[in-house]
């Protein structure tokens, strides 16, 4: 049994994350729904969190923030701040020890701190450290900045328009050789055969303009961590993050440390989904503990959440698709326009995973793909959850039922005759090696029966209101309300892609610890809810043949796992657990060779297996115990592992093998909308997809049914309001930015296809982000059903459907 | 100001606590039980719910001088609260030990492993278990609110609907799940509650 929360020696922090044990009375290897190791900590409120850490010594660090979003800072006055009892420290941008001063995950362009001028609301000014959060809040709130406000760009129009003021001066990044303007991040078109030309065989062209809203992670765990100085000049930093590796080699070189000095430990992290790609409070904590040699915490609210981590990229799409009469796609030609915000984050591989995916899992040989990313004085945007391939989703499956209503098809059998599979080439040209049921995934959505109508009287004479529109607000019993049904399917690619060197590494080691083989998985995999150290488990006890794993906690001390995104992680930190673990597997069996070999044949002729604690022969004979074969010797290997290397996109043409895997989901939403009020209720939400090889099935439910209601979100509710005229947030808080609540999310029965990619550990496929692309343009495909509006934007509000 | 108050059956004093601090932050920082979450601090999320009294509460939204006096249960005595609950009111409540014996007929929220990290039988409350089981639980920082609130709902209403159950827990968040397995989880407590009944 695990504990945390136990300080190790004076002076250490409570909440410090210790090794997980968990045993198991099955085989508890892979393909069994074995429970969390770290479910005990979580349903008793021990599991300590980012923002649980504590210190007796320590201070609390507050982040002042620009209260506009384009500005020249004239001054900053601190004195008042500084002078405030309690408080040990203030620092601004002329306090920061090195010259690195910006940081980036592929374009250092974000100031650590604002200099002399701040380019989004919300961005860090000054940081203060007082003894009590309160005491930090109101000394920042005394910090006087003079701000001579400047003109914002906040679109394509305004952001490329002559005279536009350039959010970046004097770019020397490697993309702005290829952009027509300096506030375009990234551009990239992918041309293959000849669009024109195909659209001159069409029978019949749709077209049409998307608008796809800024959506919020809204990870429950806020930013949050505790930095505390070392005797040795460094820092230990515990914080909630998706990739420890990449923090350190972006907070080391501002602090002015050697990486080994900048020691980093993963804390409990309360969800991600892209939001904790960027660096929040890492470096402010350690410059604040630095300066003032005391252990600092901060802990972002809500309020400052939604300025403390990018958004998804809000888009502007346009799309034509052409078809003839039978119903094959003859064409596609869009422009994707993603608005990056102020700093570049991960622009540039949202631009990549847009333009590639933009055809959707269909087969369409002359296409004109286009897609760009904006600087603009919005609020910074970057990785969520989709990454691109959710703007691109949205506006295909609305031009698919386009397609099919122009032609007078069936929505799913039209999606069907045009479905790509295993063997198709992509626009890229890259030809897709492994199962792609695109069409099987349609057909067992629309299989599935429908729920029963009006569901609000099924319990007796009075309507349930709260299976109606409104819900408990009790805005109707029925009257006014009409039932719609949508389909959608999208692709996704899984892991990191164009070129870049996706590898991962883990440590194993295999011990006889009181009479039983142990073996203890060390990596850097920051664990964030999926449940990667649940299936690291059982990776070591399905390729050691035993039941008691411990997981050490994730830190800086083993190599990169790389980032816990792009629904990479059980592939490839998962694909170096089972890698470190075969060669433990060799050292063990050379071991029991040296010891036992001569006593039976088998050793040297049979192909041997551990199983049960015992070295066995494929046959099933027994050799050897792992505990006589080990003694008190232990076996303890870190390697590196790595799937397929890709290549970069052609930048004029798009073309390139350039992702590792793709990933397929399909939804059919069953929707009830009140036509007078504008109100939805989605009553179901059916799923079908494709995981190769589901590791562990009650995870794998967990993550599509997630994934898909992050996806009704966005359809029904989400929003960033970003002020046109200020590029001010008009709506940072839970209170006006809604997430969905038990209320509004439907059933979701889900549908797993197991079809092995033979190329990936175990055939798996990475599985988190498919459900969340295709569950928005289901949920509108079925709200455009029920209403026979057009709906070209997403979230719908209640306006768009009743044009008030 | 002193600040006293009961935190799960024990009596807690807290000092130099500044007027505007929230239950919520005295149980977090100054009383070493950070169980309750903080993922909002505004009332809208449910994460940071305890029992004030009895009556389950958003700690952010109480100041702390407003529990003077007055007892508490969070997550970190929610088994122990489930425990004496049955014990003074034998089968009202779903008790530690007498529950989590329905597994064959809640088959279709059973995982296949049992794991000892996962917990011994005894340690959770009902509630507790059935989270894990059911595969509720993923970054887990809605886990103690919802389960605080769970466990009351079942205390007044054993037998829940699904709709019942989406009305009780509407006010608290999660972002992970997708709240099915959630649902689960609450109705295989109910499940086992009543078989243990």
């Amino acid at each position: 049994m695990a504990t945390t929360g136990s300080p190790t020696g004076p002076g250490a922090p409570i909440g410090a994350p210790t090794r997980i044990s968990q045993g198991s009375q099955t085989k508890g290897g892979i393909g069994e729904s074995t429970l969390r190791p770290d479910g005990v900590l979580k349903v008793t409120g021990e599991f300590a969190y980012s923002s649980d850490m504590w210190h007796e010594d320590m201070l609390w660090g507050h982040t002042l923030r620009s209260t506009v979003a384009h500005a020249e800072i004239r001054s900053i006055d601190t004195a008042e701040a500084l002078a405030t009892p309690g408080v040990y420290a203030v620092l601004t941008y002329d306090d920061l020890p090195t010259a690195v001063k910006n940081y980036g995950l592929e374009i250092q362009d974000t100031p650590v701190l604002a200099h002399g001028r701040v380019r989004h609301h919300g961005e860090p000014v000054a940081l203060v450290a007082a003894d009590h959060p309160e005491t930090a809040r109101r000394a920042a709130a005394k910090i006087r900045i003079d701000y001579a406000e400047l003109p914002v760009v906040t679109d394509e129009a305004s952001a490329t328009a002559p005279g536009a003021p350039l959010i970046h001066e004097n770019r020397d990044d490697h993309h702005i050789g290829h952009v027509a303007h300096p506030n375009i991040v990234h551009r990239q078109p992918i041309v293959r055969g000849d669009a024109d030309a195909a659209a001159a065989r069409a029978d019949v062209i749709v077209s049409g303009d998307y608008v796809f809203g800024m959506q919020d992670q809204a990870f429950l765990g806020p930013e949050s961590g505790l930095a505390v100085p070392a005797e040795d000049g460094g820092v230990d930093l515990y914080v909630a993050t998706q990739w420890l590796h990449s923090d350190l080699r972006q907070i080391a070189p501002v602090l002015g440390l050697p990486e080994d000095k900048v020691r980093m430990t993963l804390s409990g992290v309360g969800g991600a989904f892209g939001g904790r790609e960027d660096l929040s409070m890492q470096i402010h904590a350690c410059l604040l503990a630095l300066r003032t040699g005391k252990p600092v915490k901060i802990v972002y609210n809500r309020f400052e959440s939604f300025f403390g981590h990018v958004h998804r990229h809000p888009a502007k799409l346009w799309y034509e698709h052409g078809a003839t009469r039978d119903g094959k796609i003859t064409h596609m030609k869009c422009r994707i326009v993603l608005d990056g915000g102020a700093y570049a984050s991960a622009s540039p591989a949202v631009v990549g995973n847009a333009s590639s995916l933009s055809v959707g899992p269909y087969v369409i040989e002359d296409v004109d793909i286009e897609a760009i990313a904006l600087y603009t004085n919005n609020p910074p945007c970057g990785a969520m959850r989709g990454f691109g391939a959710v703007q691109a989703c949205f506006a295909y499956e609305a031009q698919m039922d386009k397609l099919a209503a122009a032609l007078d098809m069936d929505p799913v059998e039209f999606r069907q005759l045009n479905a790509m599979e295993q063997g198709t080439l992509l626009p890229t040209g890259q030809r897709v090696d492994s199962p792609a049921p695109v069409a099987e995934l349609l057909r067992r959505v629309k299989a599935r029966p429908l729920p029963p109508e009006q569901q609000w009287l099924a319990a007796g004479e009075a309507a349930d209101v709260r299976a109606l529109p409104g819900g408990l607000s009790n805005t109707t019993h029925g009257e006014g309300v009409v039932r719609g049904v949508g389909y959608a399917v999208g692709i996704k690619n899984v892991g990191f892609s164009e070129g870049f060197d996706d590898y991962s590494t883990a440590r194993v080691r295999l011990e006889v610890i009181n009479g039983v083989p142990v073996a203890v998985v060390h990596t850097a995999m920051a664990e964030v809810g999926q449940g990667g150290v649940t299936v690291h488990a059982q990776i070591a006890r399905t390729e050691l043949g035993v039941t008691q794993v411990t997981i050490q906690p994730a830190d800086t001390q083993v190599g990169s796992a790389g980032s816990t995104s792009a629904s990479r992680q059980t592939y490839v930190t998962g694909g170096a657990v089972k890698h470190a673990c075969e060669n433990v597997r060799e050292k063990v069996l050379e071991i029991g060779r040296r010891k036992f070999g001569t006593y039976h044949p088998a050793w040297a002729t049979a192909e041997l297996l551990l199983e049960g604690g015992k070295v066995v022969t494929d046959g099933g004979e027994v050799l050897a115990d792992l505990v006589d074969v080990l003694e008190d010797e232990a076996v303890d290997l870190e390697l590196e592992w790595r799937h397929r290397p890709t290549q970069p996109f052609d930048l004029r043409t798009g073309q390139g093998n350039g992702h590792v895997q793709y990933s397929f989901a399909a939804h059919r939403a069953v929707v009830e909308v009140d036509t007078e009020l504008g109100l939805v209720k989605v009553i179901e939400l059916a799923v079908a997809q494709d995981v190769g090889k589901a590791l562990n099935p009650l995870s794998v439910l967990g993550q599509i049914q997630g994934g898909t209601i992050q996806g009704l979100g966005v359809a029904v509710m989400e929003e960033i309001i970003v002020d046109p005229k200020t590029a001010k947030v008009r709506n940072p808080s839970f209170t006006d930015y809604l997430i969905p609540t038990i209320l509004d999310t439907p059933t979701i029965p889900v549908d797993v296809l197991e079809l092995a990619d033979a190329h990936a550990p175990y055939g798996l496929r990475g599985i988190g982000e498919a459900p969340t692309l295709s569950s928005t343009p289901a949920v509108l495909a079925a709200i455009r059903n029920a209403t026979g509006l057009e709906l070209n934007r997403t979230p719908v509000r209640p306006e768009h459907l009743t044009g008030t | 100001m002193r600040v006293n108050f009961t935190v799960n059956g024990r009596r807690q004093e807290a000092d130099d606590v500044w007027e505007g601090e929230s239950l919520l932050y005295v149980l977090r920082e100054r009383m070493g039980l950070p169980g309750s979450k903080n993922a909002c601090e505004q009332g809208e999320c449910g994460s940071c719910t305890v029992r004030l009294d009895g009556v389950p509460v958003c700690s952010c939204l109480v100041a702390a001088g407003q529990a003077e006096g007055r007892e508490i249960i969070t997550v970190e005595g929610l088994a122990d609260y489930a425990k004496h609950r049955d014990e003074a009111h034998p089968g009202d409540g779903c008790a530690s030990g007498s529950c989590g014996t329905s597994l064959q007929r809640a088959q279709r929220w059973r995982a296949g492993g049992t794991d000892s990290g996962t917990g011994e039988a005894g340690e959770l409350s009902p509630i507790q278990q059935a989270f894990i089981d059911a595969g509720a639980v993923q970054c887990g920082f809605c886990t103690p609110g919802l389960l605080v609130a769970a466990d009351e709902m079942l205390e007044h209403n054993p037998s829940p609907s699904d709709a019942d159950i989406r009305e009780a827990l509407s006010g608290n968040l999660c972002r992970c799940t997708g709240y099915e397995k959630i649902l689960d989880a609450v109705r295989l407590a109910a499940a086992r509650q009543e078989e243990a009944v």
